[in-house]
Formats: structure tokens, sequence, C-alpha cells
């Protein structure tokens, strides 16, 4: 290579290096080769996983537990559709994922070459931009733009597809373009004007309260939003995305609302005169039918995407910016105000509705409770089902990035790759993931991935041998038809762990949970324990009818 | 409703699968888009004719408005813009008494571009409402075949963003 010059691969590797990456998550092949090469000469650890699923939702998880960029890589053809659920699980939750994808060489492209597949046009909808590089020397300012866009204003994952071709390709740095992004200008200080609106509704609501969504966890405002909630004696709900936005055992907490929601959220929401939501998408599982949403309440809409304001549920007061900004703002202004006789009615609905009654024995709300005792404030990582639901309701968290979940897309298999990224980004952490038997069968092969790179994590399965959220829906709204929810009971969960090389645990009695998460903490392997419960009750509450008010529990 | 969405646009590669699918993945059928250059150099201007919900509608002009390369999109009234499109229309002259088919492209305020041969070509520029109009007029006559650009507007009022 000519002094000065740079093939495509290097300047790849050589950005990510500038950007500070640590750890890219990925499984090589045919198109991407040229950028391994380079990646072997750069201190950049790469995590080989065993499926390119789980290299994005390693990168998501990293992501989700740091706010950082994670980084993940396959090559062309099946290598980046194996990387779309992952893309898209990142996508529906908004966290900042880049995902480098290898392409045939360009005078390929187009004529269904081996492995080719129109990544760009696949990922249109799941990526928040993507780039197909037509030379290598976009690459610089491809890059940066990638970046910038994944981690800045409502984040999101953004995927660069690199034919093979471009990234053998030589240029010269000073024929790279700078950087034009006329069209995106994220809006960050909230309008002063609607603030001081915002501000009076608050002052003289008789019914307030908070909903806190994901966007709270993303802008790390918990410390603003718990200023706000005690100075305005504003009682919080929160979204299951937004479930690490405050502190759950806070006397103003009424825990999660929505379609599983807490009866005296979903009473709160139901009653208030004044919501503020914030950072929260109103997603249906947590608004449950539009149509009686907040029947009583005059919404206050934060959100730093101007596109889902009025988007689900209709805003009285929309303001668009940062909620660390705004609601920070807000927290300094409010005076302390007192709402006796509303909090006083939300404590007696509390009382009155409490979650179902913990019953000892190997189930899953005992067993969160016995690990909450032992692990204190780890991140808990979950999959998708019945488990989640659970941990969201029997798992109170402290602080901010120790709830990860896939909230928007419901991925099941998410947990055991998420927790393994969450484990690289906080290495000084106790990382459990709860899952399903049905969610660890989907990407379980990546415990070999985290015995090989010595990522010591906690997998509780929660083993009932069902898809548990399935059944419950079968029992809920399908006469009791159990049909394809349950599976055979082969499958030794421990045992597979132990193939690959982990610490497996099987535990049946109840007497063995304690010693068991114990033991799986003190690993310095990865450890699996497959729970095999003794009773498998529904999740409540649920929702059943045409409000929130309408619900088994 | 029917809406006219315009969008200002940086002009490369991908952009009208991105426009195009914010549209059909919310089972609308886009009834027409035109698109071309501007006055700025590397910036293309899109009118795309939708029919559907004001809701729904306003949802995907905020999606639309999100994508990176999209700078403005916005819905662009009636009453102040002005609005044209384009028709070719291929005729057929068999058993065609001349002077009325003349008197018909003047009253449809058409022009003849191609009557070399058997089979002329006309032309129809106008708001969507006079094109509808020759093609009703010349309806009785042979059409072999035509075809529309689709509307394209621009507002009457100085200009709604800072170009160049």
């Amino acid at each position: 290579m000519k002094k000065g010059k740079f093939t495509g691969a290097r300047i790849i590797v050589k950005s990510l290096e500038a950007q500070g990456v640590e750890v890219i998550f990925g499984y090589p092949g045919g198109a991407t080769l040229p950028i391994y090469d380079e990646l072997a000469k750069s201190s950049i650890r790469h995590v080989l996983a065993r499926h390119e699923q789980g290299a994005a939702h390693m990168a998501d998880g990293y992501a989700r537990a740091t706010g950082r960029l994670g980084f993940c890589m396959s090559t062309s053809g099946p290598g980046a559709t194996n990387l779309v659920t992952g893309i898209a699980t990142a996508f529906m939750d908004s966290s900042p994922v880049v995902a480098i994808t290898g392409q045939v060489p360009r005078p390929l492209i187009g004529n269904d070459a081996f492995q080719e597949v129109d990544t760009t046009g696949i990922t249109i909808p799941i990526t928040k931009h993507n780039y197909l590089v037509q030379q290598a020397k976009d690459l610089p300012h491809c890059l940066s733009e990638a970046f910038y866009l994944a981690g800045s204003g409502r984040k999101g994952p953004v995927l660069l597809d690199i034919p093979k071709d471009v990234q053998l390709e030589e240029f010269s740095l000073n024929q790279v373009k700078r950087p034009l992004l006329e069209g995106y200008n994220p809006t960050i200080k909230g309008h002063p004007g609607q603030i001081k609106r915002a501000l009076g509704l608050l002052k003289n609501a008789q019914k307030p309260v908070i909903i806190a969504g994901g966007g709270v966890c993303h802008a790390e405002a918990q410390e603003e939003l718990k200023q706000l909630a005690e100075r305005g004696d504003i009682p919080v709900v929160y979204t299951l995305m937004g479930k690490a936005a405050f502190h759950n055992s806070n006397p103003l907490c009424l825990g999660m609302l929505g379609y599983h929601g807490r009866v005296e959220a979903n009473t709160a929401i139901s009653e208030a005169d004044i919501i503020l939501a914030a950072g929260t998408r109103f997603g249906d599982r947590s608004t449950g039918p539009l149509g009686s949403f907040a029947a009583q309440a005059k919404i206050i809409h934060i959100d730093i995407d101007p596109a889902e304001i009025s988007k689900n549920v209709s805003a009285y007061l929309p303001i668009v910016g940062d909620v660390k900004n705004i609601i920070g703002r807000l927290a300094d202004l409010i005076p302390t105000i007192k709402h006796p006789d509303w909090t006083t009615h939300l404590k007696e609905v509390a009382k009155n509705h409490p979650l179902r009654e913990i019953k000892k024995g190997v189930m899953t709300p005992h067993i969160l409770t016995v690990l909450k005792e032992i692990a204190g404030d780890p991140i808990l990582v979950t999959d998708v089902g019945r488990h989640q639901i659970f941990a969201a309701h029997y798992f109170p968290v402290e602080s901010g990035r120790s709830f990860i979940t896939s909230g928007g897309l419901g991925t099941m298999g998410f947990g055991v790759p998420a927790a393994i990224g969450a484990k690289l980004g906080h290495p000084e952490k106790n990382i459990v993931d709860i899952a399903g038997d049905g969610s660890f069968m989907m990407t379980c092969q990546e415990i070999a991935t985290a015995v090989e790179e010595d990522i010591p994590i906690l997998v509780l399965i929660m083993n009932d041998y069902c898809l548990g959220m399935i059944s419950q829906l079968q029992d809920a709204f399908y006469g009791k038809r159990y049909e394809a929810c349950r599976f055979g009971k082969n499958v030794d969960c421990a045992k597979l762990a132990e193939s690959m090389g982990a610490v497996g645990i099987r535990v049946s009695r109840e007497k063995e949970i304690a010693p068991a998460i114990e033991k799986g903490l003190s690993e310095d392997k990865p450890c699996v324990i497959d729970f095999i419960l003794e009773d498998t009750p529904n999740v409540y509450p649920m929702v059943t009818g045409t409000s929130l008010m309408e619900y088994v529990e | 409703m029917k809406h006219t969405i315009s969008i200002l646009c940086d002009d490369i590669p991908g952009v009208m699968t991105r426009v195009s699918g914010l549209f059909s993945r919310r089972g609308f059928n886009i009834e027409s888009l035109s698109v071309g250059h501007t006055e700025v150099s590397g910036k293309s201007r899109f009118t795309i004719v939708v029919k559907g919900d004001d809701r729904v509608l306003e949802q995907v002009r905020k999606q639309l408005q999100k994508l990176i390369h999209v700078i403005k999109a916005w819905d662009i009234k009636q009453d102040d813009a002005v609005e044209r499109e384009h028709a070719l229309i291929k005729i057929k002259l068999e058993d065609v008494k001349k002077h009325e088919l003349l008197q018909i492209i003047t009253a449809a305020q058409a022009r003849i571009v191609d009557s070399s041969g058997p089979i002329w070509i006309l032309e129809v520029t106008g708001d969507t409402r006079s094109v509808d109009n020759a093609f009703n007029l010349l309806n009785d006559y042979n059409i072999l075949e035509s075809i529309r650009t689709g509307k394209i507007a621009i507002e009457r009022e100085t200009s709604r963003f800072i170009s160049g």
C-alpha cells in the first residue's frame, strides 16, 4: 500500500478505535474477512458469537447497560438476515446499536450472487438509518454519521452495508467529504413556554400522575424524575421499559401500568386529572384499549421524537426535547406541593389490590424474591413471556440501566446474549438473566460464547416445559384449549449448559433455591440454574376488558 | 381525505424506497408520485398524492420528516398552491373526422405534439381537473395509450424553507 493510502477495511477499524470502541460482537464470513484481517491488528476485542442474532442482542445488551454504542458485525446474506431480529429488537426499544454487514463485491450486486441479499432494503424499516457504502472514500463520513445518528436524538440502530471490494479498495484521506446532515437536527432543550404551561398544569392538578417510560432511562433522568415526583408529590407509574426510571420502592411508586399493570397504577391513570408522560410512546401494552385510556386526564407528553406526540394518545401539551433537560427544568421550578387525598386514596387502592401472595416453593415469584435478597441490586435481564411480567412485578429495581428487557419487539431469546453484552459493559456487576425454557432454547448456544470468552453471567430458567404466556392467553381467551404450547421433558438444561463448559444446576426443591443462586453468583464461570417449577400460576393482574379497569387480579 | 404531500430531500439513492415504504406499510395506495431536481443542486422534491385518514397521514408526515435525508415534509393546502400535471395521449385516427377532433383538442386545451402518421400524440397540461376533463372529451376516440405525470404542486407564498 502506498504511503498515505488506506484500505476501506483499515479505515473501518481505525474509525472504531477513534470512537473508543472496546468490544464488537460478530460472526465472520467471506464478505467481512478484510475487516477481520484488520481487526486482528487492533486492540478492539472481538467476541465471536455462535449466531449472528446473538451478536446483535449482545451489542444491544451492552448498549442498554452502558448507554454507549453497541457494535455488531456479520457477513452478507444469511449473516445479515440473522442480524435482523436483533436489529429490530434494538429499534423498537431505541437502543443505540451500530451494525456492520459485509456485502458481495460491487460488480456482483443485483446478480443474485452467492450470499447476496438486499441488506439495506431489508433493514430500512428497522433501522434509524442505513448505508450501502459505494466507495471506500465514503467510509469515513458514513461511519462518523452512523455513530452520531445511533447515539443522538432518539437513539436507534444504524446499519452500514459494506461491499467486500470497498473494504479492499485503497484511497487517500484527503479525498474524504465532510458529513452533512441538513435534515437531522434533534431538539434537545424543551420549549420554555411549554415548560411554563406544564408547570401551571402540574401546580393546579388535584390528581397528577407521572408515566415514566424507557426514555427516562435512555436520558438517565432518574435523579431529575425523583426530584420532580417528590417535590410535587406526584405518584409515578412506569412502563415495562421505564421500570428502572424510578426507584421501585419509593413510596410514590405505583408500579407498572398497562395490560399487565398493577391495579393502583391503572387506577391512577384512569382517575388522574393531569398526566405527565415522559419518554414513553404509549405502546399498546401500556395503554390497553385507547378509547378509555386516561379518560379524565389532560396529558403533558415529553418526548425527544416529535413523531411520538399524539401518535397513539392525544397530547394536551406536547414538549419535544430531551427528557433529562425538561424534567430537570420542571423539577427545579416546581414548588413543594402535597396531594394528601390523592396519594391516600391510591395507597388505599394498593392495599385492597395487592399482588397475589408469594407462596414458598419452586415458583417464579418466590425465586425472584430469593434472588433479590441474595443479589441485591444486580442488572436484571429478562427474556420474553410470563417470567418477564413476573420479573417486572416481583423484582424491585433501584438504579438506572438495571432492568434490561425486550419490551417493544418482545423477542424471545434476547436474554442470554443481552446478558453477555451487559456483563462486558459492567464487569463489576452481577448480571442475572431471568429466562423461560422456551426463550432460553432459542439462543442457548451463546452460553458457549460466554464460557469461551470468560463472561460469567447467571441464567435462571423458569422451566415449566411450557410456553407460559401462550398457555395463559389460551386459558383466558381460547377456552383453555392449550394448543402447541407444551414442550416435551427431554431437555436437561443444566446438562446442556454443562456440555458447553458452564456450571449447570438443576433445582426442583424449595430449599435448594437459595444455595443454588448463591453458588451461581460466586462462580467465575457462566452458570445456568434450571428451576423445575412445581406450580405454574398465570401472571396477574391482566386486563381482559375494554378498559384498564376491567381486569383479573 | 385526499392529501398532497410535498417533500424536500437529498438527491441520493434509496430515498424513494424510504419514502414509499412509509405509505405502503400502512396499506396506503399512492395515487401519484412525482419527483425531480430543484433549483438547489443535490436536492430533490417529491409531490405525493394520497388518500387516507387525516390523523394517520399526519403520522406518516412526521415519520417522513424523521427520515435522515428528508429536509422537510409538509401537507400542501390546495387553496394556497398552484398545481399542474401533464399527460400524453396517443390517438388512432382511423374513421375520425379530423375537424371534429381538432375542435375537441382545442376545447380540451390539448396540443398535438406528433401528427406525423396515422397515430397522433397529444399533450395536456393543467390541474388535475382539467386533465381529467381532457380525457373525458377525448373518450369517444380510440385512445391507444396514455400516461400522466401525476401532480406537482407549489405554494403561492414565499418559500417555506430556506434553500441553498
